[in-house]
């Protein structure tokens, strides 16, 4: 059994424009030490997808199940959703700023996470440990760092402090959403280096949300690539890049900057309203191979190759059509 | 200076005050041209001066010492009404597309602004130049009178090269123009640049972060830290002969979408923090973090100027500059007196 289990996970807000359906029946597991790297574009639902599982999106409509080692994330109730996460579930955000109080000294707020959830560490214990983790995300001078505020930190220190906090209590899973996206590419190698160091070290699961294909090529075991709110395609990293089957994975590589020869191939056209989602499969409208029953009909996600690991929401020819067809 | 010169900077400074009454030299004494057709791209880390030196190249800013010329006359000392006539010839478009549109005013009157501003066109006359415009950047002329917000992030950015391009300037400045964009809208902005430059041989000046879009779009790169330019030189020139170690490291950290590559190259990854421009480094600017830095790099600054073995256009500030194939993966600082 993989070590989170999301299955038909639905999330929608009621807004006064009408119904917002951010996520509509995603699915995926989190193997024990693995990176499920989760990528698309604005308003994809890959953020909302973890938030909800975390229980982040109040007011919103939820229904699925997202099994973490037994319990389900989605029904379970505020004190153990607490309890698990922090302790079980780490998690970073892209702004570091705005995750850390202003007025409370660095290694105070990492003491108080250790200690509400470890009520029997003595307040030394704890700021040794959180002198320690400081060390291990690669902080210089921890010990005297330690009764820094947050912003005497740059912000490629203060999201190594965040994976530190996220990272306190050991956690099996963390979940980094778009965790480098606001540094600069220099200081991006340095806290994804440490947060591979960190994986190979405690075997931690991570989910990375990220819009950058690069950042995925680089970390991800496995991919999963969403586009509103659904997921068109997911493989093991190597055949998303090598041996992709949805035009959208196709769309999205073809516009990369690096892969391109003079002019870049972009994807025509904005992706589809979340609030009227067309009939069909909601890329049709973008889709070079469009053909009718794109637009009659969604496709589900379906094993397009032998890897049983490779699934595509496409109605192209696949791998396995022929095996299908007789 | 020569005649494809359409502007040049000369050891231009910037320095902004702090409320510590400290000084920051967010432009530490830059020199370059810009030649007429090219896109001189500028790249470089969160406080480099990127930005800065592009606004000093507008005149949006006026410089602390050094000179700016466009066109072989200077425009460093120029005022305000001097330089309305010049702001036909150079314009900006900036990276954040919510930001720079008037959420209360109607696009149809936003990139009808410069017809206004220089008394070009009026009525009717204004409204069909407008139209011809949103036409021109792949907006539909019928959404005149809609207001940004109706827009969506790549279609706000279209109206800003609109609103640029309206008095047919010589020089665009691209301030992170595609930053904010999801990276198939930004493919498509990216292309209209392209084509638009090509239409009415444009000069851009394109500063980015992103390498691999500079690289896609530039014919020079000038690559910055902290406030000074570290190595020039012609795209090709600058990813296959890296002289920088800079320039190396900052490639080196770029992710690139593909596995095999990710997987097989040693990455250098930098030590530390940019350090602050308050405050910069002796010597060197970059030799508290540099791979390759020996005692003399804290001691001396660089000038910027061609390794004896590269063309003339191929500039870098360093010492002890790359040779071909070097390993820095490996490198060790040697800080220490011989």
């Amino acid at each position: 059994m993989a070590l989170l289990e999301v299955r038909d996970l639905r999330v929608s807000f009621d807004t006064p424009d009408g119904t917002v359906h951010a996520v509509r029946g995603l699915s995926y597991d989190v193997e024990a030490g693995q990176t499920l790297a989760v990528v698309g574009e604005s308003g994809s639902g890959k953020s909302v997808s973890t938030q909800t599982i975390t229980g982040l999106t109040r007011g919103a409509k939820v229904s699925g199940t997202a099994f973490f080692d037994g319990t389900d994330l989605i029904t379970a109730d505020q004190s153990t959703l607490r309890r698990l996460r922090g302790a079980q579930i780490g998690m970073i955000f892209q702004d570091p700023l705005s995750s850390l109080h202003p007025q409370y000294r660095i290694g105070w707020q990492i003491v108080e996470m250790i200690r509400a959830h470890d009520k029997e560490i003595s307040k030394q214990a704890a700021r040794k440990r959180a002198a320690d983790l400081l060390t291990l995300v690669g902080i210089p001078r921890a010990a005297e760092r330690i009764d820094d505020y947050p912003h005497q930190f740059s912000g490629g220190m203060r999201q190594r402090v965040m994976i530190a906090m996220a990272m306190a209590l050991d956690p099996a899973l963390l979940i980094a959403d778009e965790p480098t996206t606001a540094l600069d590419v220099t200081v991006q190698a340095q806290v994804l280096n440490v947060m591979r160091r960190l994986q190979e070290q405690f075997g931690t699961a991570i989910i990375l949300i990220t819009h950058d294909l690069g950042v995925v090529a680089e970390m991800a075991d496995e991919v999963v690539v969403m586009y509103a709110g659904a997921v068109m395609e997911r493989a093991p990293r190597r055949d998303i890049f090598y041996r992709n089957h949805h035009p959208y994975t196709q769309g999205l590589l073809a516009s990369l900057p690096a892969r391109s020869g003079d002019r870049l191939t972009p994807i025509p056209g904005t992706p589809p309203s979340l609030i009227s989602l067309p009939k069909g499969c909601p890329f049709a409208a973008r889709c070079s191979h469009v053909f009718d029953k794109c637009r009659a009909e969604a496709p589900p996600l379906i094993d397009v190759a032998r890897d049983p690991r490779h699934q595509s929401a496409c109605w192209l020819p696949h791998e396995n059509s022929e095996a299908i067809a007789s | 200076m020569t005649d494809d010169v359409l502007l040049k900077v000369d050891d231009v400074r910037k320095n902004f005050p702090t409320q510590s009454k400290e000084v920051v030299q967010a432009v530490a004494g830059v020199s370059l041209e810009v030649h007429k057709g090219e896109t001189l791209g500028l790249v470089g880390e969160t406080g480099c001066g990127k930005s800065t030196l592009a606004r000093c190249m507008a005149h949006l800013y006026d410089v602390t010492s050094g000179s700016v010329w466009f066109e072989g006359k200077d425009i460093t000392k120029l005022s305000r009404k001097a330089m309305r006539p010049l702001r036909r010839d150079v314009q900006v478009i900036f990276q954040d597309p919510y930001g720079s549109l008037n959420p209360r005013r109607r696009v149809g009157s936003i990139i009808g602004d410069p017809f206004a501003i220089h008394n070009i066109a009026s009525g009717n006359d204004r409204k069909k130049k407008v139209q011809e415009l949103m036409e021109l950047v792949g907006l539909n002329p019928e959404h005149y009178n809609r207001f940004p917000a109706e827009f969506s992030g790549g279609q706000r950015q279209r109206i800003g090269v609109a609103r640029a391009l309206a008095l047919r300037p010589k020089l665009v400045i691209c301030d992170e123009p595609v930053s904010a964009l999801d990276v198939s809208i930004q493919a498509q902005i990216i292309n209209l640049l392209a084509d638009l430059q090509k239409e009415f041989d444009l000069t851009y000046v394109f500063i980015s972060h992103d390498l691999s879009v500079v690289r896609h779009v530039s014919n020079r790169i000038a690559v910055m830290y902290l406030g000074k330019i570290v190595e020039l030189a012609p795209t090709d020139e600058l990813f296959g002969q890296t002289r920088h170690p800079y320039t190396r490291a900052l490639l080196s950290a770029l992710p690139v979408a593909d596995p095999d590559t990710a997987d097989s190259r040693e990455q250098i990854i930098l030590g530390g923090d940019i350090p602050s421009a308050t405050n910069p480094p002796e010597g060197c600017r970059f030799h508290t973090r540099c791979p390759k830095a020996r005692l003399d790099c804290a001691a001396g600054e660089p000038p910027l100027e061609p390794v004896l073995t590269d063309a003339y256009n191929h500039q870098t500030a360093c010492f002890y500059p790359l040779t071909v194939g070097e390993d820095l993966s490996t490198a060790v600082p040697d800080l220490k007196a011989s």
